[in-house]
Formats: structure tokens, sequence, C-alpha cells
């Protein structure tokens, strides 16, 4: 087993789910009906997405690996997700703002990903652009329409992004297995998409009258497993169901 | 962009064509253009079908229902789910275009005219139900993945639009 591809996989995908439960946690609770099912969604999109991808790192596992097993009876360390996507959802500017500065990454990554020399990623990559790109398209519509609001919501989406900003500098840093990758042709340098990242976010801040946060310090770990302190929460409710009832199936 | 998919053998055709989308259910699976191969061999038949959009929870029910079509008429099949190359709209055929119409979901336009409509710039949806091009996006996001939200403002009725996907 390519232990370097399988962590890669994780890396990629983990995102995806955990992005995914934060915003299935909106299922029945959006501030709007259409802003509900747009969220859920999304959710269900991602959730698709890391179903592709658990099941090729499963294949690769071996044993009795499967999507399932990879998705709910991992520990917290072993889970590869950045700190960004685990943060809550607090009100719907943290929520668009989490999206919205995720969409621009995960966009970028997948137009990089589908050259990938490995055929799955990038038949993967390929399928999820399409619906990414609808993804980016309606996170920053409301970018500009909470930015380009009321005071309230102009206030509420800057603060949001003010704090949501120290979590984004950890999306180009590139770990071991991501090196790895990046040298058999598999894998994509993330590093060396943080110019165009913050000069597509930075544009569309503008448009939306919303200042670019000026903030020097950054925060890391979730690549390497260590985790906020919202993640056992998360994952709490995520496996509860398997824990519970080992082996249970819908 | 039909002429991807391989040829597919008359007879298997048929049980195919009478398997329908699960959420569309006035739409056959092979107008859906998500049937991307059958072949029979050893007297199993392998079929592979594309997803619309990754998360779409009809292909779990279209694999099984395909397998239930095959064993009714005695034979044996395996489903294989394939994302290369990746589903669009332009697969979904002529016919199936119409009976999307008929069922009252307006039919995705080229992809100029898909983003012109989704960005609320142009009137370009037709109305299933008065014809009326008089029409306004609600949401982005509409009853599954593959649909957007839209509302006639003549006849003041509320239908989906299946999007553009290329």
């Amino acid at each position: 087993m390519n232990n370097n591809l399988v962590q890669y996989i994780f890396s990629i995908a983990d995102n995806s789910l955990i992005l995914g439960q934060r915003l299935g946690e909106l299922c029945g609770h959006g501030p709007s009906l259409e802003t509900d099912i747009a969220m859920t969604n999304i959710s269900l999109d991602l959730f698709g997405q890391v179903r592709s991808y658990y099941q090729y790192a499963a294949k690769l596992i071996g044993d009795d690996a499967t999507e399932d097993t990879i998705a709910f009876l991992r520990k917290e360390r072993d889970y590869k997700n950045v700190l960004l996507v685990e943060q809550p959802n607090r009100d719907f500017a943290y929520s668009i703002g989490r999206q919205f500065l995720f969409d621009v990454y995960h966009l970028l990554l997948l137009q990089e990903l589908q050259n990938s020399s490995d055929a799955t990623l990038s038949a993967i990559a390929k399928k999820s652009i399409k619906e990414v790109s609808y993804h980016t398209r309606f996170s920053s519509d409301w970018i500009r329409r909470l930015g380009d609001g009321t005071e309230e919501s102009h206030n509420r989406i800057q603060t949001a992004l003010n704090d949501l900003w120290v979590f984004t500098e950890e999306l180009f840093h590139q770990t071991n297995a991501e090196k790895a990758m990046v040298s058999e042709g598999i894998g994509v340098d993330v590093s060396q998409l943080k110019e165009a990242f913050y000069k597509k976010v930075n544009t569309i801040l503008e448009e939306s009258t919303l200042q670019t946060p000026n903030i020097e310090y950054f925060q890391k770990g979730g690549k390497q497993g260590i985790h906020s302190e919202h993640m056992g929460y998360i994952l709490t409710e995520l496996q509860y169901m398997q824990r519970t009832y080992p082996n249970m199936t819908w | 962009m039909t002429e991807q998919i391989q040829h597919i053998d008359q007879k298997l055709f048929e049980i195919l064509e009478a398997v329908s989308d699960p959420e569309i259910p006035v739409l056959s699976i092979m107008e859906m253009g998500v049937v991307r191969s059958a072949k029979l061999q050893d007297g199993i038949v392998n079929v592979q079908i594309t997803p619309t959009y990754s998360g779409c929870p009809a292909m779990d029910v279209i694999g099984d229902d395909i397998i239930k079509a095959f064993q009714e008429k005695g034979l044996e099949a395996k489903v294989e789910l394939v994302l290369s190359p990746a589903w669009t709209t332009d697969w979904i055929t002529p016919k199936g275009r119409l009976a999307l119409e008929k069922y009252g979901i307006a039919s995705p336009l080229n992809e100029t005219a898909d983003k012109e409509a989704l960005l609320g710039n142009k009137k370009l949806v037709k109305c299933p139900q008065c014809g009326s091009f008089n029409t306004k996006l609600v949401s982005q996001f509409g009853s599954t993945a593959c649909k957007a939200f839209f509302q006639c403002e003549d006849c003041l009725e509320p239908f989906d639009y299946f999007k553009c996907l290329k």
C-alpha cells in the first residue's frame, strides 16, 4: 500500500467531509428556505465527492477497509482536514465566509488535480470542478450581497472574515505526504496556489466594499491531525451511529 | 456528445430504456444519458453508469433498478460506476428534454445562456407551464442537486430548471 497516497487522499477528502458535516448542521436551520437548501445541496455535493475519494482509499488500504470505516471509525488525529473547515457556523456570515474562502481554494486545487498522473484522482477532480464552480459562484455572490448590503450585514461578514483569516495560510502548507505525491506527479503543490488565492479573494472583497483582514499570524495544525477544540464535537456527532451500533447499515 | 456512448445491443437497450430515473420518473436512464455502456459477456451483463452529480442519491437506486430489470428477463447484471468522462447535460437526449418539459421541469439551456439566466441577467428560461419567458430565479439550488428554482411571473407557477452542466 502506498501510504503517502492514502494520506494524500485523506488530506483532500477530509476537508470535504468535515465541511459537509458543518453545512449539514444547517439542514432545517438555514436563515431562509433558499439558503437552507443551498447549503445542504453543497453539503451533498461534497459528500458525493468524499465517497469517491474514500472508495479509492479503501481499495488502496485493502483488508476490511470501506468508505464507511474511513469516514466513521478513525480517531481525531487521523483526520487531516484544515482548521478552516471545522470552524462552527455561529451566524450566516461565518458560514458564508468559511464557504467562500474554502471554495476559492478548492476550485484552484481541483483545477490542478485534474492534471494528476493518477487517473482516479484526475477523474474525481474533473467531475468535482463542475460542482465546485457553482459553489464558488454561490458563496461569492453572498459575500457581495452581505458586504455591499446593510451596515449590519457588512459588519457581520467583515467580522467573520477577520476571524477566519487566521486559518487561510494553512491551506498552502505542504505536508510530507503531499511533498512525496508532488514529486511523483500525483499531487498538487499547494504552495503554488497561494498567490492566485489571495488575488481572487481580494478582488471579490474589494467588489464587496470589504477590507482584506490585516493579520500577521496564522494558525495551522489540522493537516497534521492537530485540530481545534471543535473537532471532537463534530466527530462525536458524525461517528455516533457507527460507534453505538457497530457495522450498522441503512 | 451522445456519440461517446458505446453502441448498446438492441435487446439490452430495450431493457435499460424501461428503467427510469427515480427522481424524474418520466425520464428513462437512457434518455438521461447516464448509461455509458452495456455488454453481455459470459452470461453476465456489465453496465457502466455515470453519476449526474457526485452526491446524487438516485445513483444507488438506479444501480439496483438495473439489476432488477435484467433479473426479470432472466439475466444477471453487474453495475459499475464510472466518473470519467464526467456527465454533462448535453447527454440528455432530445426526447428526454421533451419529457422533462412535459413533466414541468425546464430543460437545460446552453452554457452561455445558462450563466446569464442563473445570474439573473436575462430572462431566458421558459416556463414549462405556460411557455412564458417572463420568469425569475428564486434560488440557485432547487429540490435536487441538478436543479435551480424558478418562478413564472405571468402564470406565477414556481418550477424547477435543470441546470446546464458542462
